[in-house]
């Protein structure tokens, strides 16, 4: 990775390289990790840790039997398995964990061709396939400190699961309440978010649209606008999950769109669906329609002419 | 018309692996997929599906000069349909939990694409004994295919083989869904173009094609290059 690399245009000199905005994206993590730890205990660490280390395995074994250049030093793998581990509940068994890494490695990022090829972000399409493949494990969660309980492990419903009402805003802003390790505590979230949108990491548009979106679709059918917001993994796929690179569209206008599609999915899968979570899948979706988000709104360059337009 | 020169078993042997209608060819994929959530259930389909061709092979062979070619597709469609509803009558009477598994895919076999495909493409242009090897190597190939898939999908979304339990407790699940179908039909052509050292061409052009004896476009190429 040493020497010059060519970026897509404008081509000014940057520090900025594929390595650094992965640990921009790891540092803006870390508090809702450090903050999922503290709810769920020294099992959320260790769920954590056995994903980061089993996809970073995963992704030197792939590139070595495929005979290519080693990738882990970019940290991409690391970003996949924090936030694949913090899209678990912390009791998952840990082989569960580590078949997720593998899928999320192995099957979504190596075999598409490694970073930047993959058609759909790997935490994704990993915690999707847990979800549907230990649905009962993937769905049952600790209730916060349950350590301090003196009890074994209580399980409880998601607020979303449970429904609006059942749990104050302040708890679910601090995260104080059920759900995925990195995926309570909001706070920690905004702050990490809007961390990486000062360090010009990601734009504030695909978030925005996104959060926006289901707020504005609760608001006209008459939900719990707040609880919407706050509850589920809204704030850790709009943040973290909905500005991937590779998966998401370049432009700004592609970005809204992008967001907008999120939001009504999750809405509609949220208030209508099977399952009470609809953000994974609504990012999947949207990964898949990228391509043809981006030929809709490829931009004109400065000073060329708009192609005519086509008669009908 | 095909080489006669070739030795009759080899029209036999190439359906099994390297013209594989399944994995080489991709023919006949909504049954590949849909079926193959248990072993037992890729067999039962597969098997019937290679009684049918080795039947409409060597009825079509034998009619080929009969059938005018305009209405050539037709007449092929009746004579597998009627092969079809007598397996069909046949399994309901004597194997009757294997003919609830397979439900509307067994009436479906009229129209999957390998038999159609081999009538087209080969019964109708050669002898009838090459005609019936041809069904029987591509019906047992299409039987393999199945039976590793259905395997696989069962040992690791059922946690059983056969039928059989293994006592495992939390199977992945997505194994016996539509999209863990897909992912395990991927894994398997992966795997045996490997195995079959196939190297994906490096320019799209007709030679190598499993569909070459289909295509006017190569057949036109050739006689040109002939003459």
């Amino acid at each position: 990775m040493n020497g010059l690399t060519v970026a897509p245009s404008p081509h000014r000199s940057t520090k900025l390289s594929t390595s650094m905005i992965m640990l921009n994206v790891v540092i803006a993590l870390l508090p809702s990790a450090v903050a999922g730890t503290v709810i769920f205990g020294a099992r959320a660490a260790l769920v954590l840790l056995v994903c980061i280390a089993s996809c970073v395995i995963f992704e030197a074994l792939t590139r070595k039997l495929m005979k290519k250049e080693q990738t882990i030093s970019d940290l991409s793998a690391v970003v996949t398995g924090l936030l694949l581990g913090m899209n678990l509940p912390s009791s998952i068994p840990i082989w569960m964990a580590v078949i997720g890494s593998f899928v999320a490695i192995v099957i979504v990022k190596q075999l598409f061709g490694g970073i930047g090829q993959n058609f759909a972000n790997p935490a994704i399409v990993g915690r999707i396939v847990m979800m549907l493949s230990f649905t009962a494990f993937m769905s049952s969660w600790p209730v916060p400190f349950w350590y301090k309980l003196g009890a074994d492990v209580v399980t409880g419903a998601t607020p979303l699961a449970a429904g609006a009402g059942s749990i104050s805003y302040i708890d679910l802003f601090l995260g104080n309440c059920g759900g995925c390790i990195g995926e309570v505590c909001s706070i920690a979230l905004l702050a990490g978010g809007l961390y990486l949108m000062a360090a010009r990491i990601i734009s504030p548009a695909a978030p925005a649209a996104f959060i926006g979106t289901v707020a504005l679709m609760t608001l006209i059918t008459g939900g719990d606008v707040l609880f919407q917001i706050l509850s589920g993994g809204l704030f850790l796929g709009a943040f973290f999950m909905a500005t991937d690179y590779a998966t998401t569209p370049l432009t700004n206008k592609g970005k809204v769109i992008f967001g907008i599609g999120c939001g009504l999915i999750t809405f509609v899968i949220r208030n209508y669906g099977n399952y009470p979570e609809g953000v994974s899948f609504s990012i999947l979706i949207m990964n898949l329609l990228t391509p043809y988000i981006d030929r809709l709104t490829q931009l004109t360059p400065l000073g060329a002419k708009k192609p005519a337009a086509k008669e009908a | 018309m095909s080489d006669e020169k070739k030795p009759v078993i080899t029209e036999f042997t190439k359906g099994l692996i390297k013209e594989n209608p399944t994995l080489v060819t991709l023919l006949g994929m909504c049954p590949t997929l849909a079926v193959t959530t248990q072993a037992s259930n890729g067999i039962g389909m597969g098997l019937a599906t290679t009684f049918v061709l080795i039947c409409t092979n060597t009825v079509i062979s034998a009619l080929k000069k009969v059938i005018p070619g305009a209405v050539r597709l037709p007449s092929f469609i009746v004579i597998i349909a009627s092969f079809v509803t007598f397996i069909e009558f046949i399994m309901k009477r004597s194997m009757p939990d294997l003919y609830d598994a397979l439900g509307l895919y067994l009436s479906l076999i009229t129209v999957n694409c390998i038999i159609l495909g081999r009538a087209e493409a080969f019964a109708s242009r050669n002898s009838v004994l090459r005609s019936a090897l041809d069904g029987a190597g591509n019906g047992l190939g299409f039987t393999l295919a199945l039976f590793i898939m259905g395997s696989i999908r069962e040992i690791f979304g059922a946690g059983s083989w056969m039928g059989i339990q293994f006592g495992i407790e939390t199977p992945v699940s997505i194994f016996i869904m539509p999209a863990g179908g897909f992912f395990v039909l991927g894994i398997v052509i992966a795997v045996v173009n490997k195995l079959a050292k196939k190297k994906p061409p490096k320019e799209l052009h007709c030679a190598g094609c499993p569909n070459e004896e289909l295509c006017e476009k190569y057949r036109c190429d050739k006689e040109a290059k002939a003459s």
